[in-house]
């Protein structure tokens, strides 16, 4: 197809390497591509949106169990997590600015900033993960259920939950790992095409008037952000009542 | 109906008996029918109008008389009639329907319930008599039957064609039907929902009889022990008799005569205490504190199967007074050395 | 009969020199193609194999049905048939038929535009479907799968030993394909279109499949998740869909049929644009009010949303909810029959002749008023409770999805054949083959209409004797369908070295596609059109018609 590519740009009056030789226009390959990226982001809110449907209706039916299993995940930790993806999100918007101010260095600096921070998150949620692991609340066969039964003394939530209803926290830690696993995939994704992006960017690909897939991975990135910043309050913070 | 009742009678018999059409073997299924052949006939004649506008024209302006197409754009009071009329008529279908639904899904007041309990790959019904069945269900004619059903494993679906009615048997909640059966004979039972590997061997038969047929029948397979006396015995055996005890000093409330109640719980709602509550109360008894007690019930989940669990909530329906269950205790506490394993308790 | 083909004069013909067929060859330049045309053929023959390894499997079921008793396989295997029948059927046919073999060679074309806006995401989206398709091969290899194609929990997640996983990964990855099938055609359709094709000017073949990518695009993801979680609820045992930790079985069906009945549409409404073309061009006429066949397609997809439910009629959702779902459904009836009434109202004062595809568009209208009207019995709430998982459905959804959708994709496949390769395939043969599908299909399953009153449930793999005589005539017919199944597969594929040479524009039709060469080059258009005219502008194409024989006679 490169070929055609090529033959096209000869026969007509293109002359961008990037140009497809099917647009009309590069303004119309632009508009196309951002378009395509827009519904894409769409197809991905209704994915997440059947865990958050989930999540709204389990939450209504187990709301004692969804506010000790919430109580028991870090809120320093995931507190860290939501500022290190903000920053990871301004340094890619501060790329997408790099790019199109055909700044080479700036732009492939700043992309490595965004990934060390991607990096970075995904690093404490494993922390986070881990300890869920050594508590025995990671649903399934193994799942644990004694410290919201008979929660420790150091805990942030001394309520006793019953056993029946102590049960019903594996609902939430389903969902839990369910919505910040698929998440983190999405984040792995990511970071996969931010290596990719960083190599091209190093060859000089974007910072000559072609900033399109910079711009759209931008776009999938504050996607990202913006899906962690509904879960961080849902999953971490909802139960919090400062003064009680 | 609009038709003669002479006439359906024929025309419903002789479908019938050339193995076209269900028996009409209860006291939805003419109401049934007649929606049935409502939607037959709006069938028969949208495919007509059709079929009738296709061959005409194709007749009529076929090439070699009509060479010259005529363009037409449109017409919007044609557009508003086909959108219109068909509308109308598939509201008439809405009403219809719904009214029907309600018709099946609403028991009368009066009607006697039998438990039906679907497992891979049976049915499993249970009479409060003590008649425990398999695979079959004995039913009294002209008399409205209340099936209350719960699926011990995956969905299953409970189905008898003849009288109409069918529900989804769902695990971990009651679903009910009712009919009420005219005709003396027997019918299928299916599964209706994909069930695994034997789905199509979860069917069973219906024996609809004479309410003399019937009482001989009921006396003649009885268990020896009611529902209510099995759930008595589990009632002891899990030691529900300590806390349930109706005295003054009780931990938790008491239950004669609880069902059908209103109860006040302490987060503040007030529940109408009928089957599904009582169930939902033993398995998850912190989610339903009776307003005045201490969440201190343990949960019983996984430990009563599900008859088990019709038994004690046929116990507590038929629960009036304490008297026996302050019995109960004091046998149940001389005899603590020695505590029989009740039927349904699972080992 | 007369005919408007019009095939050029057989001595002197050629097809085009360069085409999109002969452009490049080996069997790399057709993997790596980021041509529509060529990722379109690519799809028509992978969806022909999976089509007959699903009808292989109906064939199976069918046979096995011919008697009462469970004589001819054990019954767990018939379940692993019906089971590997849906799947394929549904999620390796029926879904990518007409939007990624014809869409996706005759979108571009027919707005005027070289190629849909992302090539390399249509390439990406075949192999996607590919991976799909062959981890289903697997799941079927390995032992099969007899969860139904409907996952139903917690029999799918607690009590099946057989590949579900493999199945459940299976429709994750074909769904994605067809999440970016639609995504390319949304964008295509909104920014790729030639200069003066305004959106009142596309053909209705192209607002049909929009409507249906609508659906792809907001309907898949959601049961992508649902497959999701049914996988780590087998795998890892999560709690979410598993009554007895908490879970809710039923979130799973709404969460399943949320995207399984727009699914639905998703297969209809692109086989109704094939027919809204088919019907115009043979007889000669713009489509009656095509206003109101556009926007009936988007309705449909709109209201197709919030009629999900009704799967759940006897589920003990809440009578209330009941009633709204049944009311939906009733209004989503309503778009087809509009589309219905207007495809035979531009039958009258047309000048109609009848071409194989044309014979195919009636069947299609006649089978679809059946399939569609049936839809009423279940729709309305009481009828609903003894029909459904009754045979009544089996052979209300099969009216529809092969009365309908099959009949359209074969009207549209033998309607611009000679487009796709360049050839003609013996008319009178064709001819047969849809009368005989349609004798066949009638008789298979109108007696399953009876069945399913008299109460004969789906997926059942013995049943009691008297229900025999009519499964027997079931049976009877699938073999005359199979027939009708296997007759186009020959003569077409024997038509690609042996048919006529088709010329540009065989049926005189209007369509931008039928301007081009057949098979049309590589790029399509040496020159991207101007489009000054309505569609199924047939006066206008006379009018060149004529002027083209004064300037060049």
């Amino acid at each position: 197809m490169d070929n055609h590519a090529i033959a096209q740009a000869e026969e007509h009056h293109v002359s961008l390497p990037q140009h497809r030789h099917h647009f009309e226009t590069e303004e119309q390959q632009r508009e196309a591509a951002t378009f395509g990226m827009w519904l894409f982001l769409l197809t991905e809110i209704m994915f997440f949106g059947g865990l958050f449907m989930a999540y709204l209706l389990y939450r209504n039916w187990y709301h004692d169990a969804f506010v000790a299993a919430s109580n028991t995940l870090s809120i320093p930790l995931g507190t860290f997590n939501t500022a290190v993806l903000i920053s990871s999100g301004f340094a890619m918007a501060l790329a997408v600015w790099a790019a199109e101010v055909r700044k080479k260095g700036l732009l492939v600096l700043l992309l490595i900033i965004t990934t060390v921070l991607g990096v970075a998150f995904l690093g404490v949620k494993y922390v986070e993960y881990k300890e869920k692991f050594e508590l025995r609340h990671v649903p399934g066969a193994n799942f644990d259920i004694s410290q919201f039964v008979n929660p420790p003394k150091e805990a942030r939530d001394q309520q006793h939950l019953a056993p029946d209803m102590a049960h019903k926290t594996e609902v939430f830690f389903s969902l839990y790992f369910v919505m910040t696993g698929m998440h983190a995939l999405h984040m792995i994704i990511g970071l996969g095409l931010l290596v990719w992006l960083i190599i091209r960017a190093q060859r000089g690909a974007f910072t000559s008037g072609y900033v399109a897939p910079i711009e759209n991975f931008g776009l999938y990135w504050h996607f990202v952000d913006i899906v962690w910043l509904f879960l961080f309050p849902l999953l971490y913070l909802i139960n919090i009542h400062p003064g009680r | 109906m609009g038709i003669s009742p002479v006439l359906w009678q024929f025309l419903i018999k002789w479908l019938h008996s050339s193995a076209l059409f269900p028996a009409e073997a209860s006291t939805i299924a003419p109401y049934a029918d007649a929606l049935y052949f409502f939607l037959l006939l709006m069938t028969l004649v949208g495919t007509v109008i059709v079929a009738i506008l296709l061959v005409t024209f194709s007749l009529r302006y076929r090439a070699e008389k009509n060479p010259v197409a005529t363009q037409i754009e449109g017409s919007t009071l044609l557009e508003a009639t086909w959108t219109i009329i068909p509308l109308a008529i598939f509201l008439v279908c809405f009403v219809w329907g719904a009214l029907l639904y309600f018709r099946i899904y609403s028991p009368p007041a009066n009607s006697m319930n039998i438990y039906v309990v679907g497992k891979q790959w049976m049915w499993k019904a249970e009479h409060p008599g003590g008649q425990h069945e398999i695979n079959a269900l004995h039913v009294p004619m002209g008399k409205p039957v209340q099936l209350t059903m719960i699926s011990q494993d995956v969905f299953h679906s409970f189905s008898v064609p003849d009288f109409r009615v069918k529900r989804e048997v769902i695990p971990g909640r009651y679903t009910t039907v009712w009919f009420n059966a005219t005709t003396p004979g027997t019918y299928h039972i299916f599964c209706t929902q994909y069930c695994g590997t034997l789905h199509s061997g979860m069917i069973g038969e219906v024996t609809v009889m004479t309410p003399s047929d019937y009482e001989k029948w009921t006396q003649e397979s009885t268990s020896g022990m009611s529902l209510a006396q099995n759930g008595e015995r589990i009632f002891a055996s899990m030691g529900c008799n300590a806390c349930h005890n109706g005295t003054a000093a009780a931990r938790g409330p008491n239950l004669a005569g609880v069902y059908g109640s209103k109860m006040q719980l302490t987060d503040g709602r007030q529940v109408l205490v009928d089957d599904a509550y009582l169930r939902d109360a033993i398995l998850n008894p912190s989610q339903h504190v009776t307003a005045g007690y201490a969440p201190i019930m343990p949960t019983y989940q996984g430990q009563i199967s599900e008859e088990g669990l019709i038994d004690l909530i046929e116990y507590l329906k038929n629960l009036n007074s304490n008297y026996r269950v302050q019995q109960t205790l004091n046998t149940s506490q001389s005899n603590a050395t020695a505590p029989e394993t009740a039927p349904g308790v699972k080992p | 009969m007369s005919t408007i083909l019009s095939l050029p004069d057989q001595r002197t013909a050629t097809l085009p020199k360069k085409n999109y067929l002969n452009n490049e060859h080996g069997i790399l330049s057709w993997l790596l193609t980021g041509d529509h045309k060529r990722i379109a053929i690519l799809y028509l023959i992978s969806i022909t194999f999976f089509f007959f390894i699903g009808g292989a499997f109906a064939g199976l079921i069918r046979l096995e049905l011919l008697t009462p008793q469970p004589d001819l396989v054990a019954s767990d295997t018939y379940n692993k048939f019906f089971t590997m029948h849906g799947i394929i059927m549904i999620f390796l046919f029926l879904v990518p038929s007409v939007p990624a073999t014809l869409g996706n060679f005759l979108i571009p074309i027919m707005l005027g535009a070289r190629d849909l806006a992302f090539p390399r995401i249509n390439l990406l989206s075949w192999y996607l479907y590919i991976i799909g398709g062959t981890l289903t091969l697997t799941a079927l290899v390995l032992g099969g799968v007899d969860t139904g194609w409907t996952f139903t929990t917690p029999l799918s997640t607690h009590y099946l030993n057989t590949h579900v996983v493999t199945a459940a990964t299976a429709i994750f990855v074909a769904g994605f394909s067809s999440i970016f099938t639609g995504l390319n055609f949304i964008v295509t359709i909104h920014r790729m279109r030639a200069p003066g094709m305004s959106w009142f000017r596309m053909p209705l073949f192209v607002w049909a499949n929009y409507a249906a990518s609508l659906l792809m695009v907001l309907g898949t993801p959601v049961l992508a998740i649902a497959i999701v979680l049914v996988a780590l609820e087998r795998t890892i045992g999560i709690g979410i869909f598993d009554p007895t930790k908490g879970g809710d079985p039923l979130l799973f069906q709404h969460l399943f049929w949320f995207y399984s009945h727009p699914a639905v549409y998703i297969m209809i409404l692109p086989g109704m644009g094939v027919i809204s073309e088919v019907i115009s061009t043979f007889s000669r006429k713009r489509i009656f009010g095509y206003t109101a066949v556009a926007f009936s397609s988007v309705a449909i997809a709109v209201f197709g949303f919030f009629v999900w439910a009704h799967h759940m009629f006897i589920m003990g959702v809440s009578n209330y909810s009941a009633l709204v779902f049944s009311l939906l459904t009733m209004l989503v009836a309503v778009p087809s029959a509009i589309k219905t009434f207007n495809w035979s109202a531009t039958l009258y004062k047309g000048s109609l002749t009848f071409e194989t595809p044309m014979l195919y568009a009636f069947g299609f209208i006649g089978l679809f008023t059946i399939g569609g009207l049936t839809g009423v019995f279940l729709g309305s709430l009481g009828m609903d409770v003894h029909l459904t998982e009754t045979y009544f459905i089996v052979a209300h959804f099969h009216f529809v999805m092969v009365g309908g959708m099959l009949m359209a994709f074969l009207a549209g496949i033998h309607f611009w054949w000679p487009k796709l390769t360049g050839r003609m395939y013996p008319e009178s043969l064709s001819k047969l083959a849809a009368v005989v599908t349609f004798i066949g299909f009638i008789l298979t399953f109108m007696p399953q209409f009876i069945l399913g009153y008299l109460g004969m449930p789906r997926r059942y793999h013995a049943y009691p004797p008297e229900f025999q005589v009519l499964n027997v005539l079931s049976t009877a017919g699938a073999t005359v369908l199979g027939v009708g199944y296997m007759l186009p597969m020959l003569y077409l594929a024997w038509s690609l070295k042996y048919g006529a040479i088709a010329g540009d524009n065989p049926w005189q039709a209007t369509g931008l596609e039928w301007q081009i060469s057949s098979p049309p080059p590589t790029e399509n258009f040496h020159e991207i059109p101007i489009v000054d005219y309505e569609a199924y502008d047939y006066e206008r194409l006379e009018k060149l018609k004529k002027h083209e024989v004064t300037t060049v006679g």
